[in-house]
């Protein structure tokens, strides 16, 4: 069902009676021609894109949980683009032109806000580094600019720009198009809009095992809801890809570690923008509900937890305090931990395997959200004609044997 | 916040003491001769597993040594930790 305002009318009229399920809960088939495994918003928008754009509706996406619950649904939505390196700028560009129409696209409103990030520099190394993405992010045509403290407490008046405190505010690089979106809208807006297409989403259906033919490919899965054959596998799961991949005796250079975030109690609009700080590792924003959603950053070591050590989230809130005072009396509601796969450069892996026929998009680290649909549209075109996109194939996971790193670990924001 | 028996000052300290130093048990390969695959695997690729999973961590702010740690990754409990250069334990 399309959502329209004579849509709207009608089901008042019912008194919201009629409004039909978003997506269909099949049961799984024998077969299909492709098996997305993991139905978070990356791999969602992925089964879209096959769908809409490579005609490939006799897909699943399989999911251990229920869809949009990992860390899709677990983020601080931030959008933004402004990346260090030309393969970086490419692929979050292509990212980011997804964002202004994505509820057009979907029919479902992403409620996405380009109201503005803006990254603190506290240091003269801070503002030299900063100048360079500013310069960089220009000639690659992603708008970016440098504010002097007052500009940037102009742009957020609740920022503490007091030279005295112990990380003063130097200047502030400010992407104006980025923003944020809602996360979850994400996951469901591509779950409707692909189910709509044929693409059967097989919830609490989680991979046991791979099967592979005689000559090594991939011919099939073993799930809790049965056997599943199929030619084609992208695993698209997050921080247990690592885990998944070694059902099909595939190494990959990732490490998975618990990233926290945290929100406070409601309150009336005080902030208009996205705030971070990579250098005192916080960053924040107000959602429509009205709480402050607070980034922190990862546990130190590998883990599963789905928790994080509480002296992470202390001490960014002593940075939060400190970049605005006004926070200092508000009351935390909640607080969570996603596990988050790292690479070494901090960029992405899409691409091949060593198995013929699994795909794999991972890697996404602390930063994945804002890239959800231009990753889903690159993974879709390398699962539906095997071979990368033009964008995504710097992303390929022979870059850690040839060198070609994208190194954004250091040149670009650590906070995401 | 985890709380790690440091085996050389054998005392139980809180985690901010401490440095995380990654995977432990790895060997760096002959320069002369390790292919680009061993170079690959050894630069790039550590292990990242649900369970068991061997770790060295430094006591920063005690002892100052490294020391290796058996934590399984799913409960951040952790199983033993014992000094550098001894063998890895059996896993508990």
């Amino acid at each position: 069902m399309k959502f329209s305002f004579a849509s709207l009318a009608r089901q008042a009229l019912s008194g919201h009676q009629g409004w039909p399920e978003q997506w269909r809960s099949p049961d799984p088939k024998p077969s299909y021609d492709a098996v997305i495994v993991g139905a978070g918003g990356h791999g969602l928008a992925t089964a879209y894109y096959m769908a809409k754009e490579h005609g490939l509706r006799n897909v699943a996406v399989v999911e251990k949980g229920w869809l949009g619950g990992g860390n899709t649904g677990r983020n601080t939505t931030i959008v933004r683009s402004n990346y260090l390196w030309e393969a970086s700028e490419a692929i979050y560009g292509h990212a980011h032109k997804f964002w202004p129409t994505l509820s057009q696209e979907l029919n479902y409103n992403a409620m996405f806000s380009p109201r503005g990030v803006m990254l603190l520099a506290h240091s003269h190394h801070d503002e030299y580094a900063f100048k360079r993405h500013i310069h960089a992010n220009r000639l690659a045509g992603i708008p970016n600019e440098w504010l002097t403290p007052e500009q940037a407490k102009e742009f957020c008046p609740i920022l503490n720009i007091d030279p005295g405190i112990r990380y003063p505010v130097v200047g502030a690089a400010l992407q104006r198009t980025g923003g944020t979106a809602r996360h979850d809208v994400v996951a469901w807006g591509y779950a409707r809009a692909a189910s709509a297409l044929g693409v059967d989403i097989l919830q609490n259906c989680e991979v046991k095992a791979m099967r592979r033919d005689a000559s090594g490919a991939v011919s099939g899965l073993e799930t809790t809801r049965g056997a599943i054959a199929t030619k084609k596998i992208g695993v698209v799961a997050a921080g247990n890809t690592s885990v998944v991949m070694a059902m099909a005796g595939v190494r990959l250079p990732l490490e998975s570690f618990p990233l926290q975030a945290l929100v406070s109690e409601p309150l009336k609009p005080v902030m208009p923008c996205v705030v971070m700080s990579n250098t005192i590792h916080a960053y924040m924003s107000q959602s429509d509900k009205g709480e402050l959603v607070i980034g922190a950053g990862t546990d130190a070591y590998v883990s599963y937890s789905q928790t994080g050590g509480l002296h992470i989230v202390s001490s960014t809130l002593d940075a939060i305090c400190e970049m605005f005072p006004i926070a200092s009396r508000l009351r935390m509601m909640r607080n969570w931990g996603g596990i988050v796969d790292t690479t070494p450069d901090r960029s992405p892996i899409i691409g091949k395997t060593p198995v013929p026929g699994l795909y794999v998009n991972c890697g996404w680290g602390t930063g994945g959200f804002k890239a959800t649909p231009g990753s889903g549209h690159l993974f879709a075109h390398q699962v539906a004609t095997g071979e990368p996109h033009p964008i995504a194939a710097p992303f390929s996971l022979d870059r850690f044997r040839s060198g070609a790193l994208i190194n954004e670990a250091t040149a670009a924001a650590v906070a995401h | 916040m985890l709380l790690i028996r440091c085996p050389y000052c054998e005392m139980e300290r809180p985690e901010v003491e401490f440095k995380y130093g990654g995977e432990a048990h790895l060997i760096r390969p002959n320069p002369n001769a390790a292919s680009d695959e061993e170079w690959t695997d050894f630069l790039y690729f550590r292990a990242n597993d649900r369970g068991i999973h061997a770790e060295r961590w430094r006591h920063a702010v005690g002892c100052g040594r490294f020391f290796n740690c058996l934590r399984d990754t799913v409960s951040d409990r952790i199983v033993v930790t014992y000094k550098t250069g001894e063998k890895r334990p059996e896993a508990g």
